[in-house]
């Protein structure tokens, strides 16, 4: 087994809510709530979840664009919460982040020179005409032209823009991206485009990824492990075939059956759950799914399950399973 | 066979922009019959949407118009009805849900007041009767507490909530079409899970039409009873819902069908369909989709293929499919000059 590129332990986000006169603190949206997994190197973790699970402010908190309120966060066995500011500038060269709306996240008054070339002249390749070549080999490598270079990111369609970013984010050799909904703002035949590119650069470059969506057959077809998180924390972490095919937690199993899935023909048992996801800022008791479970127990209304292998790297937080 | 409600006949729907007249919408036909569900796939920029706004007279105009065509509803051209036939028409017996639940409903009103205003605008009744409907409404479409959440307002509903409250509001005067744009897009799985579920008892229990416009693959199959695959303006292919799915005829429902990442199979490659949706223009001649398509030969550039039968009841818009002859539909024909 390869080596853990990445450990997170106890990842906690909580973003304060203030009222009142003085704009006192009044309460916590506890966005992230004691999160931990690991990241092998050259592998592809999945984490799934519905909109307000906080896996996009995992994903930030990480590369501490959003700053982590507790945890630790560990990259090559340095612990990337408690170095400052410029050591974390320097770190990121390894670590970079592929945003979802390839409409907002690319600078619409500068050429896509410039914005690949960007981060190569923030760490340090001054050269101008290096600069140049590499933008052009950037681009080849995701599939554009190197005439493109000139464009400005209007000129593109979205999944081309996606490709700009991908080539922003490689343009330093990371070891690690950050795939924060790569491919949600896109139609399907774009959207096998795309995952088809990030797979092949993760074999040439030997990358590692974290690929945070809401699709589940797209997070299936990309990654080696999947987390599912609801409610800022993680119920559920396997391997792929294991979780897909053998999901232990009843939010894993409601997630997965409720899936549309193209093929008039299969008509699996749904597991149709009542009542909407709970605010963040006043989660339940006990497990946070209780209001929803199926399933749920006396216990449940209490007591936080812990997050535990149950078997064979198979993690679950559910009290069924204790 | 039962009764067709909604006809769409050679439909044009134009932009005329500053750089020139655009067919969003280039000869579309197809039916819904009663207490049926028609889905209207394809990609975004295909057309979709705006066929469904010119079946209510929605398109923003100008820059958009129907040009020609026939929109015949329940034996009715609506295609060029006035506005006040629309409007008797709209919410009454053609209802029409968005993707968007949060701009569809006004910010400024309590639930309960749009929809009582909804209720008035087409029944004679009370304000009293208007809002006890108002909550058997809202009980119909399962929300909870629904005496209380009719007096409270959209910001105070989830998302899937306030997609409940639209189908309320559509379903309110029992229309016998429902436009559903998109509907569970902007949803979690598990909140579109319920709302599909929902809409499907309803099809069922008033026997309601529904014309469901999607991109989603999965939700057709699950919704839906026949399909009509767009693509640049114009319709591909039509079928059943297991023929498209299973046996796709055009090489872009294949394309598409093969694209999509399937939970339960493991493949390492996914295919994909190469290049991007064209700029559809006045001027375009050719099949629209030769230049993206593997089977692609000479005729393709230079001619319109027509809706060709390929099996009973089924069309593909091919020429691969021209074979069958005799059986070609003539709605479309374009500069086709078969010799």
């Amino acid at each position: 087994m390869s080596e853990p590129i990445l450990e997170v332990n106890h990842l906690k986000k909580y973003f304060d809510i203030r009222g009142g006169i003085f704009g006192k603190k009044v309460g916590a949206v506890k966005a992230v709530d004691d999160v931990s997994f690991t990241v092998n190197e050259g592998e592809i973790l999945g984490i799934v979840g519905e909109s307000g699970c906080g896996k996009s402010t995992t994903g930030k908190a990480l590369l501490r664009l959003i700053e982590p309120t507790e945890g630790e966060v560990k990259f090559n066995d340095q612990d990337i919460t408690q170095v400052n500011s410029e050591e974390m500038r320097k770190l990121r060269r390894d670590m970079q982040i592929i945003f979802q709306d390839p409409y907002a996240s690319l600078n619409p008054r500068h050429t896509v020179e410039k914005i690949v070339a960007e981060p190569l002249l923030v760490h340090g390749m001054t050269n101008a005409k290096e600069r140049k070549e590499r933008v052009k080999e950037l681009l080849e490598i995701v599939g554009l032209r190197a005439y493109h270079a000139s464009r400005y990111p209007h000129q593109f369609s979205g999944g081309q823009r996606q490709r700009i970013g991908i080539a922003r984010a490689l343009a330093n050799n990371p070891k690690l991206i950050v795939c924060d909904e790569p491919v949600s703002a896109l139609d399907v035949s774009v959207q096998s485009q795309i995952l088809n590119l990030m797979s092949d650069l993760r074999d040439q470059f030997n990358l590692t990824y974290l690929f945070i969506a809401h699709d589940l057959s797209v997070v299936k077809h990309i990654s080696d492990r999947v987390g599912v998180m609801y409610l800022g924390r993680m119920v559920e972490l396997a391997d792929k075939d294991e979780l897909y095919e053998n999901p232990k937690h009843p939010y894993t199993q409601a997630l997965l059956s409720a899936v549309p899935v193209a093929d008039p023909d299969e008509t699996g048992e749904r597991i149709i759950l009542q009542g909407d996801v709970p605010s963040p800022s006043n989660p339940p008791s006990g497990c946070p799914f209780h209001t929803r479970c199926p399933q749920a127990m006396d216990i449940c209304q209490e007591v936080t399950p812990t997050f535990q292998d149950h078997s064979d790297q198979h993690y679950v937080a559910c009290h069924l399973y204790e | 066979m039962s009764d067709t409600i909604l006809e769409l006949n050679n439909l044009h729907t134009h932009f005329f922009t500053d750089s020139g007249e655009i067919p969003a919408v280039d000869g579309v036909s197809f039916h819904v019959n009663k207490g049926e569900v028609v889905g209207v796939v394809g990609e975004s920029g295909c057309g979709k949407s705006v066929t469904s706004l010119s079946v209510m007279q929605l398109v923003p105009s100008p820059p958009g118009r129907i040009v020609s065509g026939e929109i015949n509803f329940k034996g009715e051209n609506l295609a060029f009805a006035s506005e006040k036939r629309m409007r008797q028409i709209r919410g009454n017996e053609i209802a029409m849900i968005f993707q968007e639940p949060m701009t569809s409903l006004d910010p400024l009103y309590s639930i309960g007041n749009q929809l009582v205003e909804a209720i008035r605008m087409h029944n004679k009744s009370s304000k009293k009767e208007a809002r006890l409907k108002a909550i058997e409404m809202l009980d119909l479409v399962g929300i909870p507490r629904a005496s209380e959440v009719v007096d409270e307002f959209p910001h105070q509903l989830s998302g899937g909530m306030r997609q409940r409250v639209m189908i309320a509001m559509a379903m309110a005067c029992d229309p016998e079409l429902l436009i559903a744009d998109e509907p569970t897009t902007a949803l979690d799985v598990t909140i579109q899970a319920q709302i599909l579920d929902l809409m499907r008892d309803l099809n069922k229990e008033k026997d309601t039409g529904i014309l469901l416009i999607t991109h989603d693959l999965g939700v057709v199959a699950e919704m839906c009873d026949r399909v009509v695959v767009m693509y640049a303006g114009q319709v591909v292919e039509e079928g059943t819902v297991r023929e498209i799915l299973k046996d796709p005829k055009h090489p872009y429902t294949k394309g598409l069908i093969r694209s999509l990442p399937n939970l339960h199979e493991k493949e390492q490659k996914l295919y994909s369909i190469p290049g991007t949706v064209p700029k559809v223009t006045m001027n375009s001649v050719g099949c629209r989709f030769a230049p993206r398509c593997e089977y692609a030969f000479d005729r393709c550039f230079s001619e319109n293929p027509a809706l060709y039968e390929t099996e009973d009841n089924r069309y593909a818009r091919c020429f691969l499919y021209d074979n069958f002859e005799e059986q070609e539909v003539a709605t479309h024909v374009g500069t086709d000059s078969r010799s």
